[in-house]
């Protein structure tokens, strides 16, 4: 049975989905599965509960309008690369997170190739669609979650990787200057400075 | 905006147009229409106040909210004279009021005496256009110590035995240590050197109506929120506005200073925010848009008189470019030091100021800081040890274990003058207004890359002797972006050698001055801001002196 919050944080993010602005419901729980295995749920929350998906979603149509193309392009040929190593898989979100893992080392392996090629070609990268996945996803994970973005859900991302959620600190500020006496001159100092 | 600011015609022959309100335009604007002159200051960027420096990384630093625009602006750079140059982001400013004063680190360190006169000390060394300057540090100490009490800069003064003498303590004690200050502070006494409270121009107490730091840790590359950042915007152009003759006027883009048929200056022409061409009248002009935009600016403006550049009779005008030499140790330590609160600096050390070229074999000096500077998204595309595993478990394990692990030490460095070094105005490629871009053309001196290694392999024994469990730094390479934009129109009393006198006037025409980053002669130790806003202070007595004196024109 799901706990009261479980189910508000479910309920909230069904209505969520409802707002998506770029992705299909379907792209969408591909990009989120793609996304979970950048930064995995582990026994801290991952980019699935930073709610990467809907930051994805927004940037899409706001300031990353011009790499729609790539996603476009990119998760069909995921899916093919799905099917080819694992025929009895229908989509990437259907097979296990080994299973995953193992597809994207050999999409990332192979769209680097392929970026390698471009780039000989036109003298500039174009990111291959992981490549861009994964920039996304950690900036979806870590952005200020005060931001218009839609990233960075209740401060996951900054809890994971230990940053405070707060808008001022004082010091102490860290473990090496806790128990800090003050700063006193070097013995040897202190003699030429009085001169 | 304050309602104090009167608003000028473009007709009104106001006394001063300021082009620029960065760390120079701002304290010039302040001074001179403080002194009684109209003044007008045109700035290219928009005017933001402290409601608009959020903290969102990709609007701030990944869509430019403060600094030039790549797409705007393109700019282009290549190696030597001999080379095409190739579309390539080459630099990077703050294009606001306030200009990069207002989105910087704010460390604020002092020249030392051998900054001005190190040519005569060291005598000519090949390869580079090493100059003494026509001013010593004793006549421009009075201007830093006016600097720290009135745009506000917080240290201890005399705790370092290296430090030049100085006429006055800091207006205010020096910001809280950081773990890395202390982890830097220890290792530094190890090795016998002297560490010392880093001078940052940032309020530690509350001062003259501005907040105290509150430590949000959004700081370089950032705007402060609550104005304790002492950029121009938060302390200078508050105050000429305050004066009631000086107006602001930001989205103004100048592109030709032209002179009359007596060769002085008319004024500037802009384009506005609708990109309509203005023409400001004034009485004298005064170039403040720093060491890449003021040479460009003056080669814009070349005419029959200057078919090589305004003000360019000695061909210097963007030449002579310095970065500043350097580079990155990053190191990861046991125990979280949280450096993530609070600006970037605490400590830094002046130990290695002036070395003895004899026993390092190369000419340079530098110093080292202890920092952390990094905002969480560019800290995970960007700080993680070499090798670390780019996604998956593996990554976020050492992205989640190092962030509030890791720190930096930061060593700045001389850069020799070269004469190749330069800002100068593509052929090619123009910018969103149809004006020539900004080339960069730089290879820098073999002594800096020395001086660059060596200050690696110090950066190595400070961060091995605090017992960090892991550190790394990329390779010594040539530089080819530009942060720092120094040199480009040097001072200097020989008019054949150099662009501006003393007093920040051209040599060539008599009512135009230039104050920023391209004054300087030589490059300091890394940490120029303070020394351009002293100079502007006392750029803004020699200029009042002459007009008070009659020797501008009306």
């Amino acid at each position: 049975m799901l706990s009261a919050a479980a189910h508000a944080r479910q309920a909230a993010q069904s209505e969520l989905l409802a707002k998506f602005e770029f992705f299909s419901a379907e792209q969408a729980v591909e990009v989120d599965a793609i996304s979970a295995r950048i930064l995995p749920t582990t026994d801290t929350p991952g980019a699935h509960e930073a709610g990467v998906i809907f930051f994805i979603d927004r940037a899409l149509v706001t300031f990353a309008k011009d790499d729609q193309k790539i996603y476009a392009e990119g998760l069909p040929e995921l899916q093919a690369n799905v099917r080819e190593l694992f025929p009895s898989i229908a989509k990437f979100s259907a097979a296990t997170p080994e299973q995953q893992d193992q597809i994207l080392q050999s999409f990332d392996a192979r769209s680097a190739a392929a970026t390698g090629a471009r780039q000989s070609r036109r003298g500039a990268a174009t990111p291959s669609f992981f490549e861009t996945v994964r920039l996304y996803t950690i900036m979806g994970f870590l952005i200020d979650p005060d931001s218009d973005k839609r990233g960075n859900l209740d401060g996951v991302g900054w809890k994971v990787i230990g940053r405070e959620r707060e808008h001022m600190f004082q010091p102490p500020f860290g473990y090496y200057d806790k128990d800090y006496p003050g700063w006193q001159p070097n013995p040897s100092d202190a003699e030429k400075t009085k001169s | 905006m304050t309602l104090d600011q009167p608003k000028y015609k473009t007709t009104d022959e106001v006394d001063f147009v300021v082009i620029g309100s960065g760390a120079a335009g701002g304290i010039l604007a302040k001074e001179l229409s403080g002194n009684g002159f109209r003044v007008v200051v045109l700035e290219q960027g928009p005017y933001l106040t402290e409601k608009d420096f959020v903290h969102d990384e990709i609007k701030v630093l990944n869509q430019d909210l403060l600094t030039n625009h790549p797409e705007l602006q393109p700019t282009t750079f290549r190696k030597t004279p001999q080379d095409k140059a190739k579309p390539q982001r080459a630099l990077v400013y703050g294009r606001l009021v306030g200009g990069t004063s207002t989105h910087f680190t704010a460390n604020f360190w002092r020249f030392h005496e051998i900054d001005f006169i190190e040519r005569s000390k060291v005598g000519p060394i090949p390869g580079a256009t090493l100059s003494d300057w026509p001013i010593t540090y004793a006549e421009l100490e009075p201007y830093y110590t006016k600097v720290e009490w009135e745009i506000g800069v917080s240290g201890q003064a005399y705790a370092s035995p290296f430090d030049p003498p100085r006429s006055k303590p800091y207006p205010m004690p020096p910001l809280p240590v950081k773990s890395s200050g202390v982890i830097f502070e220890r290792a530094a006494r190890k090795l016998g050197w002297h560490p010392f409270p880093a001078p940052m121009a940032i309020l530690s107490q509350p001062r003259a109506g501005r907040s105290a730091c509150i430590n949000c840790g959004f700081c370089l590359g950032f705007g402060c929120e609550v104005g304790a950042k002492s950029s121009s915007l938060a302390t200078a152009i508050r105050m000429a506005e305050k004066t009631g003759r000086c107006e602001i006027r930001p989205n103004s883009y100048v592109h030709r200073i032209e002179l009359d048929a007596n060769g002085r200056a008319t004024g500037a022409v802009y384009f506005d925010a609708q990109r309509n061409v203005q023409r400001q009248k004034a009485k004298a002009v005064v170039v403040c848009a720093n060491g890449a935009e003021t040479p460009r600016l003056l080669l814009l403006s070349a005419n029959k008189e200057f078919p090589d550049g305004l003000a360019n009779s000695s061909g210097y005008v963007g030449k002579n470019l310095m970065l500043n030499s350097g580079g990155v140790t990053t190191a990861v330590f046991e125990e979280p030091l949280n450096d993530y609160k609070g600006f970037a600096v605490s400590r830094i050390l002046h130990d290695f100021y002036e070395l003895d070229p004899d026993k390092v074999g190369f000419h340079g000096g530098g110093g080292l800081d202890a920092r952390f500077d990094m905002t969480p998204i560019g800290f995970a595309l960007g700080s993680l040890p070499p090798g670390s595993p780019r996604w998956g478990k593996g990554f976020k394990e050492v992205l989640s274990h190092n962030f509030t692990r890791t720190c930096e030490i930061f060593g700045h460095g001389t850069s020799l003058p070269v004469e190749n070094n330069s800002f100068s105005l593509d052929p090619d490629l123009k910018d969103a207004w149809g004006l020539p871009a900004l080339r960069l053309t730089y290879k820098d001196h073999p002594d800096d890359l020395k001086l660059t290694a060596w200050l690696y392999a110090r950066s190595e024994e400070l961060v091995e002797a605090a017992g960090a469990k892991k550190m790394w730094a990329p390779p010594v390479q040539e530089q080819q972006f530009a942060v720092h934009l120094l040199g480009t129109c040097r001072m200097g009393n020989d008019p054949k050698t150099s662009v501006i006198n003393s007093d920040h006037r051209t040599h060539d025409v008599k009512n135009l001055f230039l104050c920023d980053g391209s004054s300087l002669v030589t490059s300091g130790r890394g940490q120029p801001t303070m020394t351009i806003e002293a100079l502007a202070f006392r750029a803004a007595d020699r200029i009042t002196a002459l007009a008070k004196r009659g020797d501008l024109p009306a």
